[in-house]
C-alpha cells in the first residue's frame, strides 16, 4: 500500500442526515474547521422519509403541556431501559431545539393561533398517564422529515459548512492509545482514498434497517457506523431492539405514518373489526408501536388477516374525509396510490408490521461521547469518538421508541454533541497522531476487497442475509429459531468476508460501495442475532414466545455486545434524572 | 420480455458512451423502473446509478425514462412502457460521471445562488415566530421540492445557460422564501435576481411542470417572481 493523502479538520461528522447536520451546524457556527462526510447528497439522507412529526412539549395544542409528561411517556415507552438522565435532557431541552428549527425556517403546519400544529401520536399522555391522550407531535403536514432535513441543509449552507458529498467512510483510524483520530474515506466520484484526520469524529450514520428483507428504510441504511465501530473493537448496546412499525405498505414496505392513526385512522381485520380495542382498551390504535405490531401479527396468525393470503390488515382512513386527508396527510395519499394502488379517501390501505428503527447502537452519554466498559465494568469514554442520532444509543428509546421521538433525538443530541465538542476544542484536545501502521490498519478491509478474486456475488449474499434476519429475528422470537439463525449467519460470515469485487474501476464504482456496505450489514445482523438470543425475556420490541414476561430481576439493564469475544455483558440503566423523581418500573399497559 | 436499453459510460474503460441492451423478465409484475435497474445491477454490478429512499422523497434517482425525466422509484412500468421498450438514460444537459450518474454541481450552484434559507433581520422570539395557516398555505406547492433536477434538466433555457439561468428548481425555492411571511429579505432577494438571465430566460415552455414528480409548478412560481420584479421596476 502506498501512502495516502491526509486532510485535517477539528471536527469531522460522518453522515449528512438530521443528526449529522445539526451537529455540523453547531460546529460551523463555532468557527472550528468542520467537515461533513456523507455518502449521499445531504437531502437524500433517510431523515427525509420521516413523516408524522417531532414530538416535543411546546404547549401549542395544550397550553398546560409539560415536558415531564413527555418524559414519563418516553420512559414507559422504552419499557424502562431508556436512560432517565438522557430522556430528561431530551424532553426538557426539546422545545428550545424545535424553536431553533422554526427560526431557521422550517415550514411547520400551523394552528389558528399561528403556533406550530401538534397531532396525537402513539404512547402519548397528559399528566403522567392519567389525563388521557395528548397531542404533542409537531408536524409539517406528513412531510416533517423532509422539511426538517432541507431546513438543516439550508442552515448549514448559510453557515458555510464544508460538505464532502458522496464520500464514503470505510473504517475508523485509531492511534496507539486507542483514541479515534479520524476515518478512511473514499471519494466516490474519483475513487480516491484519503485519511480524514480529526480531533473529534462524530458518527451520525443512521440505522441499518436493510438487514431485514422487508423494511421502511432507504437502500442506504446499511449500518455503516455500527459496522465500523464493531470492527474497531467497540461495543454496541441494546442492538437486539428493532422496531417494527405497524404500518408499512404491504408488499412494498413503504412507511405510512402513525400520524394517520393520530388523525383518527384505525386498523381493521378481515371481519372489519377494530381489533386494537381488544388489545389496548384505552389507547387502542395509539398504543406503543411494539404493542400494535404484535397485535397485528396475532390477528394475522389467528386467521383474521386480509387479502387472498390473509397476510396483512387494513388501515381505514376514508372516514376522516377528503379535506383532512389532503391537508394533513397529502404524502400518504400519494404513497398509497403509488405503492398500494389505493385511494385512501375511498378504500383502506393494506399494511403490515415492517422493520423501521434500530433502538440500539453505539452507547453514548448525553454529550454524544461514545462509551465502552473498562475491565471493572465501569463506563469508559472513548477519546475522540462521538455518536448521535439513530446510530447512537444514548439511550432515550430503550426497548421501544415512541413515534416522533427520533426526530427530537436527532436535533437534541446533534446539537448537544456540537456544543460539547465546541467547548472541548476550545479547552484544547491533545491526541497522538496516527502512525503509518494505524492508517494501514484502517485501510486493511478496503485493501482486501480491492484485491479480491473469486468470491461470491454481493447482491446474492445480501439477499441471503436479509432473509435470515427476516425469518429468524422478526416480531416474535424464540430460542430454537434464533439459534438456527445464528448458525446460518456463522456460515455466511466467511462467504461475505470473501465476497468478490469484480469491477475494480475507480470512477463512481457503486459495486465497491455496496460490497463495503454488505460487511457492515453483516456486523449489525450478527450482533443483533447473538444479543437477541441472549436476552431471555420479553421487553419492548423484543418479544419471545419462550420467555413471554418481562424479567426486571435479571434484565432491567442494557445489553452490551462486544465484537472481540462476541459476548453479551450487562450495563446499568440510568434511573437518576437530575430535576425530577425517578420513574420506577411498573407494568406497561395501554 | 421487456427490451431494456441502458445508457452506459465508464470514463476509465469506454472511449464513448454505448447502449446496453438487456432482455428483462418482469414476471408479469408491474414493477417500478428502479426495481428493474436494481435487478439488472444484481447481475451486472458495474451499472452505476444513484438511489436512496425508493419512495419518491429523496430525489436521488432522477433519470430520463423513455424520453421523459422522472424518478425511477415511482415510475411504474405500466405508465411508461410502450411497445415493450424501456430506454433509460441519464438526465439530459449535465455532464455524465458514469452511466446514469450525472454531475449535478451546476444544478446545486444555481440552488445556492438564491440563498435558500430564511432571512429575518429581527431577533427571534422565545417561542416560534407566529404564522397564520393562510400565510403558511402560501408555501404549499413550493417547500415540497426534493431537488431531483428532473425539471431543470428538462428545460431548454437551462440547457443553454446553466451558469446564468437559475432554472425552475432554484426559482421555485427562491419563491418559497419570497412567499414566506417570516422572511424579511425580499428586496435583497429580488435585487439579486434582477438581470436578463436569472429569471427572464424562462420562456414558459413548461417542461418543468410536465415532469415534476411531486406535481409542483415551477412556471407559476417564476411568474410570481417576474411580477414582483416588474412591480419593483415601476
Amino acid at each position: 500500500m502506498g501512502s495516502i493523502r491526509t486532510i485535517s479538520f477539528d471536527g469531522v461528522i460522518v453522515g449528512g442526515g438530521g443528526a449529522g447536520m445539526r451537529a455540523a451546524l453547531q460546529l460551523a457556527q463555532s468557527g472550528f474547521k468542520t467537515a461533513v462526510i456523507t455518502k449521499v447528497f445531504p437531502t437524500r439522507s433517510h431523515t427525509v422519509s420521516a413523516q408524522g412529526g417531532i414530538t416535543c412539549a411546546i404547549a401549542s395544542d395544550d397550553p398546560n403541556d409539560d415536558w415531564r409528561w413527555h418524559m414519563y411517556d418516553t420512559v414507559k415507552g422504552s419499557d424502562y431501559i431508556g436512560d432517565q438522565d438522557a430522556i430528561e435532557y431530551m424532553c426538557s431541552v426539546g422545545p428550545e431545539a424545535v424553536y431553533e428549527l422554526e427560526h431557521m425556517g422550517m415550514p411547520f403546519s400551523r394552528t389558528e393561533e399561528g403556533r406550530i400544529y401538534q397531532r396525537p401520536f402513539g404512547g402519548q399522555s397528559k399528566n403522567f398517564g392519567e389525563g388521557g391522550q395528548a397531542a404533542r407531535t409537531c408536524a409539517a403536514a406528513d412531510r416533517t422529515g423532509h422539511a426538517l432535513l432541507h431546513t438543516l441543509y439550508q442552515g448549514n449552507m448559510k453557515n458555510n459548512t464544508v460538505f464532502f458529498n458522496e464520500w464514503y467512510a470505510t473504517d475508523i483510524v485509531k492511534n496507539a492509545d486507542g483514541a479515534v483520530v479520524g476515518v478512511i474515506a473514499i471519494c466516490m466520484e474519483t475513487g480516491e482514498t484519503v485519511y480524514v484526520k480529526s480531533r473529534a469524529t462524530v458518527f451520525a450514520t443512521g440505522g441499518a434497517g436493510r438487514i431485514y428483507a422487508s423494511t421502511t428504510n432507504a437502500h442506504i441504511n446499511t449500518g455503516d457506523g455500527v459496522g465500523m465501530s464493531l470492527r474497531a473493537g467497540f461495543p454496541v448496546q441494546d442492538i437486539e431492539m428493532w422496531q417494527f412499525h405497524p404500518t408499512g405498505i404491504h408488499g412494498a414496505g413503504v412507511l405510512v405514518t402513525e400520524g394517520c392513526r393520530g388523525e383518527g385512522g384505525y386498523l381493521i381485520n378481515k371481519d372489519g373489526e377494530r381489533f386494537m380495542e381488544r388489545y389496548a382498551p384505552n389507547a387502542k390504535d395509539l398504543a406503543g408501536r411494539d404493542v400494535v405490531a404484535r397485535s397485528m401479527v396475532k390477528e394475522i396468525l389467528e386467521g383474521r388477516g386480509c387479502g387472498p393470503d390473509g397476510d396483512h390488515v387494513l388501515l381505514k382512513l376514508d372516514h376522516l374525509g377528503e379535506d383532512v386527508l389532503l391537508s394533513r396527510l397529502p404524502g400518504i395519499c400519494e404513497l398509497s396510490e403509488t405503492f398500494a394502488h389505493v385511494d385512501p379517501t375511498k378504500e383502506p390501505v393494506p399494511v403490515v408490521p415492517t422493520c423501521h428503527y434500530m433502538m440500539g447502537g453505539i452507547p453514548t452519554n448525553v454529550n454524544g461521547q461514545a462509551l465502552t466498559l473498562d475491565a471493572q465494568g465501569n463506563d469508559q469514554i472513548i477519546p475522540g469518538f462521538y455518536a448521535v442520532g439513530e446510530v447512537a444509543c444514548v439511550s432515550v428509546h430503550g426497548a421501544n421508541r415512541l413515534g416522533g421521538n427520533s426526530l427530537l433525538d436527532l436535533v437534541v443530541f446533534g446539537r448537544a454533541s456540537g456544543l460539547f465538542i465546541e467547548n472541548a476544542l476550545r479547552d484544547g484536545i491533545v491526541m497522538r497522531d496516527a502512525s503509518d501502521s494505524d492508517i494501514e490498519q484502517g485501510m486493511s478491509r478496503l485493501d482486501k476487497l480491492n484485491n479480491s478474486t473469486g468470491g461470491e456475488n454481493v447482491a446474492g449474499l445480501k439477499k441471503e442475509l436479509q432473509n435470515i434476519m427476516q425469518n429468524h429475528f422478526g416480531v416474535f422470537r424464540n430460542a430454537e429459531f434464533m439459534q438456527q439463525g445464528i448458525e446460518k449467519l456463522a456460515e455466511l460470515r466467511s462467504r461475505i468476508d470473501n465476497a468478490e469485487l469484480s469491477d475494480k474501476s475507480q470512477a463512481y464504482n457503486t459495486a465497491r460501495i455496496e460490497a463495503l456496505e454488505l460487511h457492515n450489514l453483516f456486523e449489525v445482523a450478527e450482533a443483533t442475532a447473538i444479543t437477541a438470543e441472549e436476552r431471555k425475556e420479553s421487553r419492548g420490541a423484543h418479544a419471545r414466545d419462550d420467555y413471554q414476561e418481562r424479567d426486571d430481576e435479571n434484565w432491567l439493564c442494557h445489553s452490551l455486545y462486544s465484537p472481540g469475544d462476541k459476548q453479551v455483558a450487562k450495563r446499568a440503566v440510568n434511573f437518576e434524572p437530575k430535576t425530577v423523581d425517578t420513574f420506577a418500573p411498573k407494568a406497561r399497559v395501554y | 420480455m421487456l427490451q431494456v436499453s441502458l445508457y452506459r459510460y465508464n470514463p476509465e474503460t469506454d472511449q464513448e458512451p454505448w447502449t446496453q441492451e438487456v432482455e428483462f423478465d418482469s414476471g408479469g409484475k408491474d414493477l417500478m423502473v428502479l426495481d428493474v435497474m436494481e435487478q439488472i445491477k444484481a447481475q451486472d454490478p458495474t451499472l452505476a446509478f444513484r438511489r436512496s429512499c425508493r419512495e419518491g422523497v429523496c430525489g436521488s434517482d432522477g433519470v430520463n425514462i423513455n424520453g421523459k425525466n422522472g424518478l425511477a422509484c415511482i415510475t411504474a412500468l405500466s405508465e411508461t412502457v410502450r411497445d415493450n421498450k424501456l430506454v433509460i438514460r441519464p438526465l439530459p444537459g449535465l455532464p455524465v460521471v458514469r452511466d446514469l450518474v450525472v454531475d449535478m454541481s451546476m444544478f446545486y450552484d444555481q440552488y445556492e445562488k438564491v440563498e435558500p434559507y430564511l432571512q429575518n433581520s429581527s431577533a427571534p422570539p422565545a417561542i416560534e415566530r407566529l404564522q397564520s395557516p393562510e400565510e403558511r398555505a402560501k408555501l404549499d406547492g413550493l417547500y415540497e421540492c426534493i431537488l431531483c433536477a428532473c425539471c431543470s434538466t428538462s428545460c431548454p433555457s437551462f440547457w443553454w445557460n446553466p451558469d446564468r439561468f437559475i432554472g425552475p428548481a432554484g426559482l421555485l425555492q427562491s419563491y418559497r422564501f419570497l412567499a414566506d411571511s417570516r422572511d424579511t429579505a425580499t428586496e435583497q432577494r429580488l435585487s439579486k435576481l434582477d438581470d436578463p438571465y436569472s429569471v427572464f430566460r424562462c420562456h414558459g415552455i413548461q417542461n418543468c411542470v410536465g415532469v415534476c414528480p411531486k406535481g409542483l409548478n415551477p412556471t407559476k412560481a417564476i411568474g410570481h417572481i417576474r411580477n414582483l420584479l416588474l412591480e419593483r421596476a415601476i
